[in-house]
């Protein structure tokens, strides 16, 4: 697998394939913790850890882990990798640690890194399957710093904690409560989709469904191919 | 969808009642409220009505010049709505409130669920608990030149004596609506003797609520207290105004006895468990939210039918 292949992930990730905004994954930690900025951010690339490194060990590990049990065996991976990142953030980042609280042990049962390990790195090799985990998970650090910056500037007049709004401006409290987070989460897909749909018209090639398998379907034998995974919807493994 | 499409069987039933006449009506029934809190609460409560009308309005007509729709501002259903919510709405509050509370009520429950008739709460109620989630401090702040007390209903669940004939004629505290039972109930007459609402849903809300208060309010039957949690709060403009919203009411007879029975429970929960001292308009969002299981449950059998099979 060559660079640009890498490059490809990177933009797949971000852009084409964006787990919150287009595949529509992870929305319990997307809604829960995205109260400001920092809390997007730090949830983002607490996930992108786990995700890259758990894509890496599942795609080296692809050929031996025995189909029947590959569900359990990819837990196995992904919740090692989240005890890691729970305890260093607990010793070294323990602001982030309590701001997230019991969303960071969840992180283990977050469809993303499920999907990718199921959809990609358990098909694929270790590079292009590290770089489709960085990937996925800059997307959706992207993704929740922007849900996260939305709700603080409206319900708290700040980014990142920074004061930005006048004075005399009156946080509108809702935005970081619950209701806040669909509000701003439907507000932003609609914002991409419409993007997406004018990106469309103008002749370039943006439609989403068309990753996981390098487009190299010629030499490759998986039966579960993730087109057939995002496109028709046969195997619904994730939720 | 073209007209030949809309075509169905006979017979026909031709009358000149539209859509816009009827909230015309709304309206109207709804000046007595209006002209009694402006009245009441000073200029203060005009500004604000015309902002919060004004608001609905024009964001209606925004979004469908916006997105190219047809423009429904002429059925009067958004007047409706900025001047209900207008009524609902403090008088010392700033005017902002009005028109943010305007562009919520219509742009995010009304518009985007399709428009009149698609939207599945009260847009003005729903716009109602959307500031007072958000701007509590405001949206509670009863205090104005006339009235620096704290609301009939909040001194009752405090065990505050309160004054039930000013309560009933209105000179007290509250939202520029709210306060005046008599005001509310001779719009509510008007609609009633033109046929736009009836009292399935209203009587049996005020009648379970009444009975809820009896249970489990700690007064028993006491007279004093049901009439001032009746006369205080938002009860009376809910029951007849707000609940009987043609989109979000159930369309089925018992349906709306059911409705009716569960904002009473609801509200008399709210006000009597709850930590704050009113909870119609909560009452009544979440009714809204329980119109399609209610119809559900209570669709009636159709003529033939017997059991659910064919007789």
């Amino acid at each position: 697998m060559d660079n640009s292949n890498s490059m490809e992930r990177l933009y797949n990730g971000l852009v084409k394939e964006n787990p919150t905004f287009v595949l529509m994954l992870g929305m319990c930690p997307t809604l829960a913790v995205t109260t400001s900025a920092m809390n997007g951010l730090g949830m983002g690339l607490t996930t992108m850890v786990v995700l890259a490194l758990s894509n890496m060990i599942i795609s080296l590990l692809r050929n031996i882990i025995p189909d029947k049990v590959r569900i359990p065996a990819f837990i196995v991976v992904i919740a090692s990798f989240v005890t890691m990142v729970e305890l260093l953030l607990e010793g070294f980042i323990p602001a982030l640690y309590d701001a997230l609280g019991l969303y960071i042990p969840l992180i283990v049962v977050n469809c993303i890194i499920l999907g990718r390990a199921e959809a990609y790195a358990s098909k694929n090799p270790v590079i292009p399957s590290l770089f489709d985990g960085i990937g996925m998970g800059l997307g959706f650090s992207f993704a929740l710093t922007c849900i996260g910056a939305v709700r603080e500037l409206i319900g708290a007049g700040e980014i990142f904690g920074l004061h930005i709004m006048p004075d005399s401006y009156v946080p509108c409290a809702i935005f970081i409560m619950a209701p806040g987070a669909f509000f701003v989460l439907a507000a932003l897909t609609a914002v991409q989709n419409k993007i997406r749909i004018n990106g469309e018209r103008k002749g370039k090639d943006m439609s989403k469904i068309q990753s996981g398998c390098s487009e190299d379907c010629m030499n490759c034998n998986e039966k579960g191919c993730s087109h057939r995974f995002y496109g028709e919807g046969k195997e619904s493994g994730q939720k | 969808m073209s007209d030949l499409m809309k075509v169905s069987s006979n017979p026909h039933v031709r009358s000149k009642v539209t859509t816009s006449s009827i909230m015309m009506m709304v309206v109207i029934a709804l000046l007595p409220a209006a002209g009694f809190g402006i009245y009441n609460f000073g200029i203060d409560a005009l500004i604000l009505i015309v902002v919060t009308v004004a608001s609905t309005v024009l964001t209606e007509f925004a979004y469908e010049k916006l997105m190219k729709k047809k423009v429904t501002i002429g059925d009067y259903s958004a007047v409706v709505t900025g001047l209900l919510l207008a009524l609902n709405l403090p008088s010392s509050a700033p005017w902002w409130i009005g028109a943010l509370g305007g562009i919520f009520a219509i742009l995010v429950v009304k518009m985007l669920f399709g428009g009149l008739g698609q939207n599945f709460m009260n847009p003005a109620l729903a716009a109602r608990c959307f500031l007072l989630i958000s701007f509590t401090s405001i949206m509670t702040n009863f205090e104005c030149d006339t009235y620096t007390g704290a609301t009939p209903l909040a001194a009752l669940k405090s065990g505050e004596p309160v004054d039930i004939l000013s309560m009933v004629i209105g000179r007290t505290s509250g939202t520029i609506g709210e306060t005046s039972m008599i005001a509310i109930v001779l719009g509510a007459c008007f609609l009633i003797l033109l046929g736009v609402i009836d009292l399935r849903i209203p009587g049996s809300y005020i009648a379970s609520f009444v009975i809820f208060a009896c249970l489990f309010g700690g007064h028993g039957f006491d007279p004093a207290y049901i009439s001032a949690q009746l006369a205080g709060g938002g009860l009376m403009l809910g029951a007849f105004f707000m609940a009987t919203d043609y989109v979000t009411r159930p369309i089925t007879k018992n349906g709306q006895y059911v409705y009716g029975i569960l904002l009473g429970i609801l509200t008399g929960i709210f006000r009597i468990f709850g930590p704050s001292s009113e909870g119609v308009s909560y009452a009544i969002i979440i009714g809204n939210l329980l119109v399609p299981l209610i119809e559900k449950i209570t669709l009636p059998t159709a003529f033939g039918m017997k059991g659910g099979k064919r007789a």
